[in-house]
């Protein structure tokens, strides 16, 4: 288990330097200078070529992106010359926001995918069934920005349950900081609820059919503990997997929805610095969260060994 | 007929599932019963409704899908009628089954402890420590070596005859009154077969219990049981007790089952002996005797109208309209007894 691991925290290395070659690229090949939006456009040629030659513009691509990775491997990832402050800081700073809203999202998903979905094999082929099946289809084709909109108009306009937009640290009280969470969480999850929903009722269908199955019954075991005990985690195989990648897709995919909600966090971090052009600060934070993802999906896999005792690796008695 | 006698009494027995056809009818009349400490054999082959029927005694189809007619009287009581709270106390605790593929029958998330004392909790309630013991015990009667470790043993770690032996010890684990073993050695090699019909064997022994097993091997018929019931469509077609079968068999479709089981003294220069035709689909079943297409036997009443299951002696039972001419034209046994 612990060799694994440490292979799988190897093949990061690889899957690092790729991205960051791909986003040093993509930053640099972006049309717009820094310089100018920092200076602003009347400014003469003279201050913008001595702050080119500062901040390092006046070398060759390929030797800023040596500079730039030798400092990433080292683990400082450069300063934001927008804000003033390391990247890694700036990260800090906007991280908490996401996070949170992530993991709200994910369990708001999670808890009401696993009982529509358990409700939906249990009851295939019925009006119940087509219902949550219709209700899952539209949870994955509605944009999360709509879905963000109606929640607003309905939940903070018409019956002003919730805030508009905006955000409060989790310091200012976890009730208050939930509360101007909900609505960005349930825009955010309702599409990973619709996936997880599918998967956990196609896996849970195929489990039922399984013999094991018939030999609970036929031990006359209830039928709740049939399906929550000896079914559901036997389907959860697949979920673990939907849900572990969604997780990645709710950190990543945020933007939107951050911006809708005006939630200080990594997506509008991104937006804004994308706008400014801080170079140091968009590369930092997409290689911050490919690694975020990686690890993600190394939890996951872990967590197969914990769910099915097939799967734990090199065990030794 | 005395019913104390019977510990389970199956009276024309109709399943029926609804599926995309529309509603296939499964099993039509199945009648037999079973005495305690007795060996049942159920013999056909694949599709005969042989697993259909085993699994409606603990009703273990999907029901809203399928329709129950008859009776299936235990120890006096229509098991159709109880509700499913009752069901679930005779599930695994009265009658409980072993099932045809060790592979596929344990969950494979769960030790082997866990499953074993799951179902002693459920029915004995002893203390957790007190389940463990017996989970052991249960283990040990299995035949299997150091039931200490192996039950904290996950299913995947164990061979299929292990399983197997696994599967026997859950089904005994709360000392059921009939077991119900469907195709228990089907997917075993044939050394590991003989010693898991030994364990059912010695199990019977000690407690008495009555064995249902369901089978298309007639070696294992000869081997285990004491009656046997033929199965052909969804029907009972004959019933007797295992030497008249294997002597005086009356259906000429037990009769080609019979010639076409290969056999030690026979030539093997010799092909076997095959029934012409194939089982015809569910969903068109013959208005006639269901076996009638396929009999060298056969004629024009046979097409039209369907036999019944008739007493050929007392302990004999035949569905064939053309029996005494059949038994007369082998040479049978008790033929002239019969006609």
């Amino acid at each position: 288990m612990l060799k694994y691991t440490i292979q799988r925290l190897f093949s990061l290395i690889p899957i690092l330097l790729v991205v960051a070659v791909i986003v040093f690229l993509l930053a640099h090949m972006t049309p717009g200078d820094p310089v100018t939006v920092l200076l602003g456009d009347e400014a003469s040629e003279e201050a913008k070529a001595e702050l080119r030659h500062e901040l390092g513009f006046d070398l060759p691509v390929y030797t800023q992106f040596v500079n730039w990775f030798t400092g990433v491997v080292t683990g400082d990832l450069g300063m934001s010359f927008f804000l003033k402050k390391p990247v890694t800081e700036v990260f800090a700073d906007y991280l908490g926001p996401t996070i949170s809203l992530a993991i709200y999202a994910q369990i708001i998903a999670i808890v009401i995918s696993l009982f529509l979905g358990v409700i939906a094999a249990k009851k295939r082929g019925t009006f119940t069934d087509q219902t949550v099946m219709g209700f899952s289809l539209l949870g994955i084709s509605v944009p999360s920005f709509l879905v963000g909109l109606f929640l607003i108009l309905l939940f903070a306009v018409q019956l002003q349950w919730f805030p508009v937009a905006g955000y409060r640290p989790l310091s200012e009280g976890l009730w208050e900081h939930l509360r101007y969470l909900t609505l960005p969480a349930i825009a955010l999850g309702m599409m990973q609820a619709g996936l997880i929903t599918r998967m956990t009722r196609s896996s849970m269908l195929d489990v039922m059919k399984s013999n094991y199955i018939k030999t609970a019954k036929s031990k006359g075991l209830h039928q709740n503990r049939i399906t929550y005990k000896h079914a559901l985690r036997n389907s959860f195989i697949p979920i673990l997997t939907v849900i572990g990648e969604s997780f990645g897709t709710l950190i990543t995919g945020a933007a939107v929805v951050e911006t809708v909600f005006n939630i200080p966090g990594i997506g509008q971090l991104i937006v804004n610095s994308i706008e400014r052009r801080d170079f140091t600060v968009i590369q930092g934070t997409v290689l911050l969260i490919t690694v975020t993802y990686v690890l993600l999906n190394l939890t996951v896999d872990l967590l197969y060994g914990v769910v099915d005792p097939r799967v734990r690796l090199n065990r030794k008695k | 007929m005395d019913n104390n006698k019977h510990l389970l009494d199956i009276r024309g027995l109709k399943v029926s599932f609804w599926t995309e056809k529309g509603r296939l009818t499964a099993v039509e009349d199945a009648t037999f019963s079973i005495k305690k400490g007795e060996t049942i054999g159920v013999v056909g082959e694949s599709g005969c409704g042989k697993s259909v029927t085993s699994e409606s005694i603990l009703q273990l189809h999907d029901e809203q899908l399928t329709d129950y007619e008859g009776q299936i009287l235990y120890k006096d009581r229509n098991l159709l009628d109880e509700p499913e709270r009752k069901l679930r106390k005779i599930r695994g605790n009265e009658i409980s089954m072993i099932f045809q593929d060790p592979m596929s029958s344990l969950n494979p998330v769960f030790t082997i402890g866990n499953q074993l004392v799951e179902s002693l909790m459920l029915h004995r309630k002893p203390s957790k420590k007190a389940a463990y013991e017996k989970a052991i015990d249960v283990l040990r009667q299995t035949g299997i070596p150091s039931p200490e470790k192996r039950i904290h043993d996950y299913p995947h770690q164990l061979s299929g005859g292990m399983r197997q032996r696994v599967m026997i010890a859950l089904a005994i684990s709360c000392e059921p009154e009939l077991l119900i073993a469907d195709e228990p050695t089907t997917a075993l090699d044939v050394t590991t077969q003989a010693q898991i019909l030994d364990v059912l064997n010695e199990l019977q022994e000690k407690t008495a219990m009555g064995i249902m097993m369901i089978t298309h091997d007639l070696a294992v018929v000869a081997e285990t049981c004491d009656r046997v019931v033929v199965m052909y469509l969804g029907q009972v077609i004959e019933e007797t007790t295992v030497d008249q079968l294997f002597e005086n068999a009356l259906h000429p479709y037990t009769i080609g089952l019979l010639k076409s089981m290969p056999s030690m003294e026979s030539d093997r220069s010799d092909q076997l002996f095959e029934i012409e035709g194939t089982v015809p689909a569910l969903e068109n079943i013959p208005t006639g005797c269901r076996f009638a297409d396929r009999c060298p036997f056969a004629t024009n009443k046979c097409l039209q109208e369907a036999p019944v299951l008739e007493n050929a002696t007392v302990s004999h039972k035949v569905r064939c309209w053309n029996y005494e001419e059949i038994a007369l034209e082998r040479g049978n046994g008790y033929a002239t007894t019969t006609s």
